[in-house]
């Protein structure tokens, strides 16, 4: 039985019932970003990450740094270089599947938190494989599945049912879930996810704390090593992102940049993905937003993300308005998610439950397919095989 | 016995390989030994007799890159 | 200027010129390491001789530290063995790594190094391995317990400089153990070219050896390596590339 976690409860030590591992990542992503002064960073810095030829962490700060904003076309035009030079010029195609919003923990700005009064709901089987069904007749060959953090309402057997539903209609399945132990994230690999995403959020602990509020989440380390537990349980790409705005957003960029890095360096078969989110107003909060992070910013860090680790798959959430999404698949995201429902139930119609955050990019499969395509680029729904 | 690939030919019976490596003019600072295959500790070069079956290597360092 | 010291298995040194013992007379070595600056010299094992010839550790200098290597292995077992003769000697833990089965290139087999490495780390060696600049390979040889990572420039006794230089490179970006090139290095100038590379530090041997004036040439060596590393520690600068700008800027379309 897990034991019950609040806000007295020691946001740094991990509960009986999770799996501790090596801490030694998390240790050196907290130096580096607790040692992260962007404001010593000059123009020269930034000249120098520009014309260096691998970018290195040095570089990589200098790039996020304040002195950066100014050279943010020349950031572009490199970082589109590297895009280019990796992914040529394919853009994948994804959507994503609420299938519960079911949520245990508190974590003050996100819609789904338990204290929020919102409709819930959990699809069954049946609702499950008839929401994917209509997905995949737009084309869609990846999904990403999604619930609220609930282990009670969304066990991971459930989970595993709807990879194994997702496994019939699709060639990719991602999951973002709560994180786990390894031996479920290797169950729910056998059921046919091959890539995990979770959001540390924020890589500030004492901020963290002050945001999660309750729930398994509260427990720093245990949602920051779910990566490479997921890695350790024969997962194959793991995806990193903090929710830009939610503390200092160059800190947190770095943390996220360099908890990818060091995991890459310590098992280098896993793929790596970056998701760049910025908060959204949520329902009974219209106030929330991502302060400091304007349009320029969040560019910025984008492409800090694609010069520091060229190989790495970028998001861009629907989140953002079309015009930025437009234009950043055109510089460094190469992954875009299309007919997005935030919402349980919402692709057939018959919404169940309600939305986690507003979405901004409302535009369904074909009309981002043929966006796409208008700016020279190519769709591709999936480039990936399971094995 | 062979020694260094070499035939050799023990003085008599229970030679001691401490003696031998002295008769021998070996220099005895400088080297490692492996009798018959295992490594012999320079602690231990009085406790082993030498039969006229065995195999000796006497191995020392000479330049190398 | 903080200290900038060469680690191998929590052992510091300040030289970055690891110097071979091969093809050049005894009484030119104590000359070539003075020269050189070394603080790690290499030698191989052989059988000896009973004759009064002159031992090669009597011409090295005190207080230089020695890296037996394991030449004339062709598997991992022969390599241990000759690793733990060389213990015996009682000259430390250091071994260089060889296994070479190819009598024409003399290159070394990445496969039967890595098992090596992990029998000798296992047994409490400070491993260098030498390799081909694999980079699944110098993992391996990571996880197998290596305290650094020796790729060849080129083929041994070669001289023909840094034909693996990108490789070389990869290594230097992605392995966090010093990476040290070996082999083929034939002048001062591609000593310098791979320390301003990374390259923790250079190990020259036969273009020392070959060269008309040993001690002199050990000196530029020494040299040579030292400013490649300051540069690598300065930052090296680079132009950047103009070119022309794109006509329609890509950063045009953001909304504060």
């Amino acid at each position: 039985m897990s034991e019950r976690i609040d806000e007295h409860t020691d946001h740094m030590k991990y509960t009986d019932d999770m799996q501790a591992i090596d801490h030694d990542i998390m240790d050196r992503v907290i130096a580096e970003m607790d040692a992260y002064d962007a404001d010593v960073y000059t123009a020269a810095d930034v000249k120098a990450a520009l014309a260096a030829e691998e970018c290195s962490v040095e570089n990589f700060k200098a790039l996020l740094s304040p002195a950066a904003l100014p050279f943010l076309e020349e950031i572009a035009q490199k970082a589109q270089k590297e895009t280019r030079k990796h992914f040529g010029n394919s853009v994948m195609l994804f959507t994503p599947l609420y299938i519960a919003n079911y949520c245990e923990n508190y974590c003050i700005y996100c819609g789904f938190n338990c204290h929020n009064k919102i409709k819930r709901a959990k699809l069954n089987a049946q609702e499950i494989e008839k929401e994917m069904k209509t997905i995949a007749e737009t084309g869609l060959e990846e999904i990403l599945i999604l619930t609220g953090e609930s282990p009670k309402n969304s066990s991971v057997e459930y989970i595993g049912e709807a990879c194994k539903i997702a496994r019939k209609y699709f060639k990719v399945v991602g999951l973002e879930v709560y994180p786990m132990d390894s031996k479920d994230y290797a169950y729910l690999h056998e059921c046919g996810a091959d890539f995990v995403t979770v959001f540390q959020e924020t890589y500030n602990s004492d901020k963290y704390k002050t945001l999660h509020l309750g729930g398994r989440k509260r427990i720093f380390p245990y949602r920051f090593n779910a990566q490479e537990r997921a890695i350790m349980g024969g997962i194959r790409g793991v995806g990193f992102a903090a929710l830009l705005g939610l503390d200092d957003f160059r800190k947190d960029a770095l943390a996220t940049g360099m908890h990818a890095y060091l995991l890459q360096r310590k098992y280098p078969h896993a793929e790596i993905a970056f998701s760049c989110p910025r908060l959204r107003p949520i329902i009974n909060n219209d106030k929330i937003n991502p302060k400091d992070v304007h349009e320029p910013q969040l560019l910025q860090i984008i492409c800090a993300y694609r010069i520091f680790m060229p190989f790495a798959s970028i998001t861009i959430s629907s989140r953002e308005c079309a015009r930025f999404r437009d234009n950043i698949i055109q510089i460094a995201a190469t992954k875009i998610s299309a007919g997005v429902n935030v919402g349980i139930g919402g692709h057939t119609g018959e919404e169940k439950g309600d939305e986690q955050f507003e979405i901004d990019d409302g535009r369904g499969v074909d009309e981002i397919y043929q966006m796409i395509e208008k700016n020279g680029m190519q769709p591709v729904m999936s480039d990936y095989i399971y094995v | 016995m062979t020694v260094n690939g070499e035939a050799k030919k023990l003085s008599g019976d229970s030679v001691v390989l401490a003696d031998f490596l002295v008769q021998e003019g070996y220099k005895q600072g400088r080297i490692a030994v492996e009798h018959n295959g295992r490594i012999v500790p320079k602690g231990e070069y009085g406790q082993v007799v030498l039969s006229d079956s065995d195999t000796l290597e006497v191995v020392t360092f000479v330049g190398g890159g | 200027m903080k200290e900038d010291k060469l680690v191998i298995g929590n052992h510091e040194f300040d030289s970055r010129f690891i110097l071979g013992s091969g093809k050049y007379s005894l009484d030119l070595i104590d000359a070539a390491v003075k020269h050189a600056g070394a603080q790690i010299i290499t030698l191989a094992l052989r059988r000896t001789t009973t004759d009064d010839a002159a031992n090669i550790l009597d011409y090295i200098p005190e207080g230089i530290t020695l890296l037996p290597n394991t030449s004339g292995a062709r598997t991992a077992e022969e390599a241990v063995r000759i690793a733990k003769l060389s213990r015996e000697l009682g000259c430390g833990d250091f071994v260089k790594v060889e296994v070479i089965h190819d009598s024409k290139y003399l290159l070394p087999d990445n496969y039967e190094t890595i098992k090596a490495t992990e029998m000798l780390a296992k047994e409490g060696f400070i491993v260098m391995p030498y390799m081909y600049p694999d980079l699944n390979a110098a993992r391996d040889l990571v996880n197998a317990g290596a305290s650094a990572i020796m790729p060849l420039g080129a083929p041994i006794g070669s001289n023909k400089g840094l034909c693996t230089k990108d490789f070389i490179q990869i290594l230097i970006d992605e392995i966090d153990l010093p990476i040290i090139v070996d082999a083929g290095i034939g002048k001062p100038s591609q000593a310098c070219e791979a320390m301003e590379m990374g390259a923790a530090a250079v190990m020259a041997n036969t273009a020392i050896a070959t060269a008309g004036d040993i001690p002199a040439m050990a000196g530029a060596f020494k040299h040579a390596i030292e400013a490649g590393r300051t540069a690598y520690l300065a930052g090296l600068g680079r132009v950047i590339e103009k070119g022309g700008s794109a006509s329609s800027p890509l950063t045009g379309f953001l909304k504060n």
